[in-house]
């Protein structure tokens, strides 16, 4: 036995299996009944209609130079780096439809949330944070109003919302990117560029991106408030909390986008 | 500075609390705490840090769940309340917290507007912006209506604590250490603010502290929590004028005039 098991067990502690697992279990309980209440709670009035609207702007404005930045930086050197692949074969003709196929199916929605993860997540998980450790959350509890609703749902609720907003755009940028590249080195025009670009892509491609989107919106917005609202100890706590929002969330999108590519392929 | 309250009605309990028990781990804060508080009056809670004084009005207030014991607030068991009815009679309850709790990415007229506006008797924007100048008015800080918190000072953020407590027009208030890192002027006028709301709106209050100057000038009862448990219950002068080694070692370490 752990000198801290044997410890807690002197306190007249004792655990059902051992410290560690007991603590995984009770934390996967609190995740689940988090997740529970957001649902009850997301369908229940009084709406703060109000706080949706100005974190949809945070959540969008924050991200978005990162975001101008990254979709079109990965447009550019996407297509630079698949050139010499389809030029050894002729196919240079064919990156227009590969670099739609790869942005739009994959790296967009990816992309974005990646960087939303580090951006948003940590925003969320450190400002909830630091209004817990600062007794600001039970401040709104003891005045009888609902924190869970005016700070967890409102924020859950951009996230997944902007998401699918901001893949759209980092997409366009992406493509942007692709274009300057290609009517650079094979003079291809706008209209040539698109017709083949689309060409590949189906309603399902694009709808399965706006899905993921909404997933991974969801999971950043959730992690980061289940993190910060539970924050505990101090600065430490909420530096904690800002850090782990981003690890699980990054985790949990690439952990999503095998799955959903999974399904997506098995309804293509 | 010994105060006098003549609102105070001895025959109505407005909190009541018997065999109330709260540990962490294994160090057990409150053993069986026993007290109540009667309508009008000024109650201070004594102690040293750590002995569980926060802890008891948290348990109060449904912040915290006590391990044993009841606790009887305006004549419903809070044990026993769905979340509704909890939130109905926190409507009831003003809540000072010791940093102010002020709400960092709001105004000030926002920080008071927040419960109102959220409340079921929602009065409407234009009457909550007449009952944030008057309320702001009363603490002394209508100046710093548009002002965030981050550009207050130290006493102002307790006022406007108050303040925002007030707005809900609460039967009972619970102060934590209302004066806490204050210099003495500022913990004087917080003071003169305490008594000044116990006489404008008639609240009963439970006031914790360790600042004997503020236990004496604004105490109509005196509770010292030792050991988890309250030692002596009475007025301040009937408190500190016992032979008793423990409570003489907390007054000779406070400046008293």
């Amino acid at each position: 036995m752990k000198e801290k098991d044997k410890q807690e067990k002197a306190n007249g502690r004792s655990y059902v299996i051992s410290r560690r697992l007991d603590a995984f279990f009770l934390e996967i309980n609190a995740i689940y009944q988090f997740v529970k209440r957001f649902f009850k709670e997301v369908f229940l009035p009084p709406y703060e209609w109000q706080e949706v609207i100005r974190q949809c702007y945070h959540v969008g404005y924050k991200s978005l130079a990162l975001i101008t930045l990254t979709g079109f930086v990965t447009g550019i050197v996407f297509t630079k780096q698949s050139r010499p692949s389809l030029a050894e074969f002729g196919a240079t003709s064919w990156l227009p439809s590969l670099i739609s196929i790869a942005i739009l199916r994959a790296l967009a929605p990816l992309v974005t949330a990646l960087i939303a993860a580090g951006k948003v997540g940590s925003n969320i998980g450190a400002e909830l944070g630091s209004m817990r450790v600062t007794e600001q959350i039970d401040a709104m509890e003891v005045s009888a109003t609902n924190p869970f609703k005016f700070l967890v749902v409102t924020r859950v609720l951009a996230t997944t919302l902007m998401m699918p907003v901001l893949m759209c755009y980092s997409g366009f940028l992406g493509m942007l990117g692709g274009f300057i590249n290609i009517h650079q080195n094979e003079l291809t025009t706008l209209p040539v560029f698109l017709e083949r670009a689309f060409e590949k892509i189906s309603y399902l491609d694009i709808g399965s991106s706006v899905v993921k989107s909404l997933v991974y919106g969801f999971t950043i917005g959730m992690v980061g408030c289940y993190q910060g609202y539970n924050a505990r100890n101090g600065t430490q706590g909420v530096g904690k909390a800002a850090n782990t929002a981003v690890v699980v969330s990054m985790f949990l999108i690439f952990i999503e986008e095998i799955l959903l590519v999974q399904i997506t392929n098995w309804l293509r | 500075m010994k105060k006098t309250s003549p609102h105070i009605d001895y025959n109505k309990k407005v909190i009541s609390i018997s065999g109330l028990k709260k540990s962490f781990g294994s160090n057990e804060v409150l053993r069986g705490v026993d007290i109540d508080v009667f309508h009008g009056e000024n109650l201070v809670v004594l102690g040293r840090s750590g002995t569980g004084k926060s802890v008891l009005i948290k348990i109060i207030v449904g912040l915290l769940r006590p391990d044993a014991g009841r606790v009887n607030v305006l004549g419903k068991e809070v044990e026993l309340l769905t979340d509704r009815e909890l939130r109905d009679l926190r409507r009831k309850i003003g809540f000072s917290f010791q940093n102010s709790a002020l709400y960092d990415s709001m105004t000030v007229a926002e920080n008071l507007a927040f419960p109102l506006l959220r409340s079921p008797e929602n009065p409407g924007r234009r009457e909550i912006q007449r009952s944030t100048e008057e309320i702001l008015d009363s603490v002394g800080l209508l100046s710093a209506i548009n002002q965030y918190p981050a550009e207050l000072s130290g006493g102002q953020k307790k006022r406007i604590g108050i303040a925002r407590t007030l707005i809900m027009k609460p039967e009972i208030m619970l102060y934590d250490e209302p004066t806490a890192g204050l210099d003495p002027i500022t913990s004087m006028e917080i003071n003169n603010l305490i008594n000044e709301v116990q006489e404008r709106y008639h609240t009963s209050s439970i006031i914790i502290t360790h600042d004997l100057t503020c236990a004496k000038s604004t105490g109509d009862r005196i509770a010292v929590l030792l050991d988890g448990n309250f030692h002596r219950t009475g007025s301040f002068d009937d408190i500190f004028a016992l032979p008793d080694e423990r409570i003489k070692s907390f007054y000779d370490y406070n400046f008293i005039d």
